[in-house]
């Protein structure tokens, strides 16, 4: 019979240190997280960046990874967006019971070879198991901590008219993805998600060049809200070129056929950048050697002109306002 | 499939189109583009800003979510209160303003309301949970509502018995005689939505130039489409030509499609229907054959329509006839905005004032 997690494995005792022992301290294995304290010590020297993230994701396991690989991308990625190197992460389990312990065991194997991949360890964790119909399956979260490099000044308030927005790769790719398989859609298509660890990746460009002004990952809401945001913070107008966005051809496909536009979905390993044109052609030359920024493209620019608005000039070459996404999108009749 | 759609976006072929708009200097035209999917991509490809003062072009009734009468969204929220019943929806109705909740209200209190990409998918459902009752809430024009009938005609094939379809479906071409008729409203051109077209083709719209002299562009949905629709619009409104022209023909012919037509008439025949903003319509509305009346849901929830008041100062009736435009509305973007739609205009992403708001030009 297949084993499950049960309220005995959140009770504290003996079945919750077998838990720990037999999957956690198994797959997560540091030094610091083996000293089994209440809390994990460590030294850390510079200006740190700290960041935290809740994922419930419907459903646990896609195309192209799982919740826990989500779980660490996620706040690795976050860090790398201020331009820290991510060093320790904390994860809060909060499982329903029922859970067979083989997904929960390819859940945290996922999460220790994505952190193995972005090097940063997993210090710190908790488990809480609630009752059947309490959660969806399994709730992570993480906390992350990072060091930002001297003379590094990263910040969504930072863009500055004739700046250059580069995407780092196709739009709406993990979004379109999880759709598809969430909502049971006879439509195949070959799309999966990008989740990944941008911490390299961002570490190569920083090495090359720290004349970068503003860095974030377009996760909910996709590239149309980040951008609305930045515009919003930054107190300027953004261009965007319809023609220079890269959008998979069957998350384009998808999205016709569900009235649908990939600005405005998910991506889970994709960065923005924010940069003056003097050091975009740096950027971008670092960017498209590495694996996950191949794609990377200038996708529009930043102006003095209507200010607090993200427009997009269209392939027809009319203008329009790109705006701040309402709840979710849902697909449109027909 | 890419390359195909790709060459209707060709942004060299829409300048060309563009510029020869842009010299137009006849009098003054207004077009109606009938169907909300024309409004999404007129907004969505910034057509507007395209166009030279002189072409107006006016948003018709054709959103089927917009059209919908504020009693169906009041009766599905009825239907949604009874225990073993699933409701299924597509996603635009979910946002629609009842008179006081929203079926996305109703669902965060612990309603079981699912969103369907296809009515089919409902019949999934009733198979799957023998002992809950699944009633789908049926929108929509000549497009949608084939694959309802199909839906329809397979439960009955497959002697479902918790299944049942709560039906507002509406048909065009007796809202476009109206709109003809009607003073107020001064269209000059149609452009005809490609897709509704492609069933039902063509006929009507020659009854429309000849009887009522509005001539007709039958148009795709891509931008070079849309340019190209509107640019010989534009040219046979100036030298009065009252017919019809078909540029659409990858996919429109005169006849429409035959199958699709014979099987809504299966399970469908025509009834008055009230549009929301409009009123009420003769023959402009289907309802389910007494033959399959097992799957009707007004009769068995013996649900009656209850005809209720809309928001004072809403407009969308107005705007739904192409009277007023949305900022014309004392609402719309103060009280009425995509987060709390008043109107059904600002609920679907087809709708006119919705579809002004989130993509009007700069």
């Amino acid at each position: 019979m297949q084993e499950i997690i049960t309220l005995a494995h959140g009770s504290g005792g003996k079945t919750t240190g077998d838990l720990i022992k037999n999957i956690f301290i198994k797959h997560f294995n540091n030094d610091i997280l083996i000293k089994n304290e209440d809390a994990a010590s460590f030294m850390l020297s510079g200006r740190a960046a700290f960041t935290t993230d809740s994922f419930v994701i419907t459903p646990v396991f896609f195309k192209g990874g799982n919740i826990g690989k989500l779980a660490v991308c996620g706040t690795v990625n976050d860090l790398s967006a201020v331009g820290a190197s991510p060093l320790y992460l904390s994860c809060g389990f909060i499982i329903e019971e029922g859970l067979s312990l083989n997904e929960l065991e390819a859940i945290v194997e996922a999460m220790a070879q994505t952190a193995k991949e972005a090097g940063v360890k997993i210090v710190a964790g908790d488990t809480k198991v609630v009752q059947k119909n309490a959660a969806d399956k399994i709730f992570i979260n993480t906390s992350g901590i990072g060091i930002i490099p001297d003379g590094l000044y990263i910040s969504g308030s930072n863009a500055k008219p004739g700046d250059k927005v580069i995407i780092t790769g196709t739009v709406g790719d993990h979004g379109c993805s999880i759709l598809l398989e969430r909502e049971r859609l006879d439509i195949y298509a070959d799309i999966k998600s990008d989740c990944a660890p941008l911490n390299k990746m961002i570490g190569d460009v920083l090495s090359k060049t720290k004349d970068i002004h503003v860095m974030r990952d377009p996760t909910r809401g996709g590239v149309a809200a980040t951008l609305n945001e930045i515009a919003a913070q930054s107190k300027v107008g953004i261009k965007l070129y319809e023609d220079s966005i890269p959008v998979n051809d069957q998350v384009r496909g998808v999205c016709e056929l569900l009235g649908m536009d990939p600005l405005y979905m998910a991506n889970e390993g994709k960065m923005l950048i924010i940069a003056p044109e003097a050091s975009v052609n740096n950027i971008m030359g670092v960017l498209r050697n590495t694996e996950y920024g191949a794609n990377s493209c200038i996708i529009g620019e930043v102006t003095d002109e209507h200010i607090n608005r993200v427009v997009m000039k269209t392939v027809a070459g009319g203008n329009r306002i790109v705006d701040m996404p309402v709840g979710d999108q849902l697909p449109r009749i027909c | 499939m890419d390359n195909y759609s790709s060459a209707f976006r060709d942004s060299n072929l829409a300048a060309l189109l563009t510029e020869r708009l842009s010299k137009y200097s006849g009098s003054n035209v207004n077009i109606m583009e009938v169907c909300g999917t024309h409004t999404m991509s007129i907004s969505r490809y910034g057509i507007r800003s395209l166009l030279p003062e002189s072409i107006n072009l006016i948003s018709g009734p054709g959103c089927p979510v917009c059209v919908t009468p504020l009693y169906f969204i009041n009766s599905a929220i009825e239907l949604s209160n009874e225990k073993d019943v699933i409701i299924t929806t597509f996603g635009d109705l979910m946002k629609v303003p009842g008179t006081s909740s929203s079926l996305l209200m109703e669902k965060a209190r612990g309603k079981d309301i699912r969103i369907v990409y296809s009515p089919l998918d409902s019949l999934k459902i009733a198979s799957e949970n023998k002992d809950k009752r699944v009633v789908f809430l049926s929108v929509g024009f000549e497009t949608t509502t084939p694959v309802t009938a199909l839906t329809i005609r397979k439960a009955a094939e497959e002697g479902l018995s918790n299944f049942s379809v709560l039906s507002a479906n509406k048909t065009i071409p007796n809202a476009l005689k109206i709109l003809a008729l009607d003073e107020d409203v001064k269209v000059h051109g149609y452009l005809y939505p490609g897709h509704v077209s492609a069933i039902i083709g063509t006929k009507l719209y020659h009854e429309l130039a000849s009887q009522y002299g509005i001539p007709g562009v039958v148009a795709g949905f891509e931008p070079i489409d849309i340019l190209h629709g509107i640019l010989t619009l534009v040219d046979m409104i100036n030298e009065n030509k009252k017919a019809v022209v078909n540029e659409y023909k990858r996919v429109v012919d005169e006849e429409g499609n035959k199958e699709a037509i014979k099987v809504t008439e299966q399970v469908f025949s025509p009834c008055d229907s009230v549009w929301r903003g409009i009123g009420n319509i003769p023959l402009s509305g289907l309802v389910i054959r007494d033959e399959y009346e097992a799957f009707d849901a007004w009769k068995v929830y013996n649900l009656k329509p209850c005809i209720a008041e809309e928001t004072p100062g809403c407009k969308c009736g107005e705007i739904l006839r192409g009277k007023l435009k949305p900022t014309d509305c004392g609402l719309y973007g103060k009280k009425c905005t995509p987060e709390n739609p008043v109107g059904a205009c600002m609920v679907s992403s087809e709708g006119t004032c919705a579809a002004y708001y989130r993509y009007q030009g700069v």
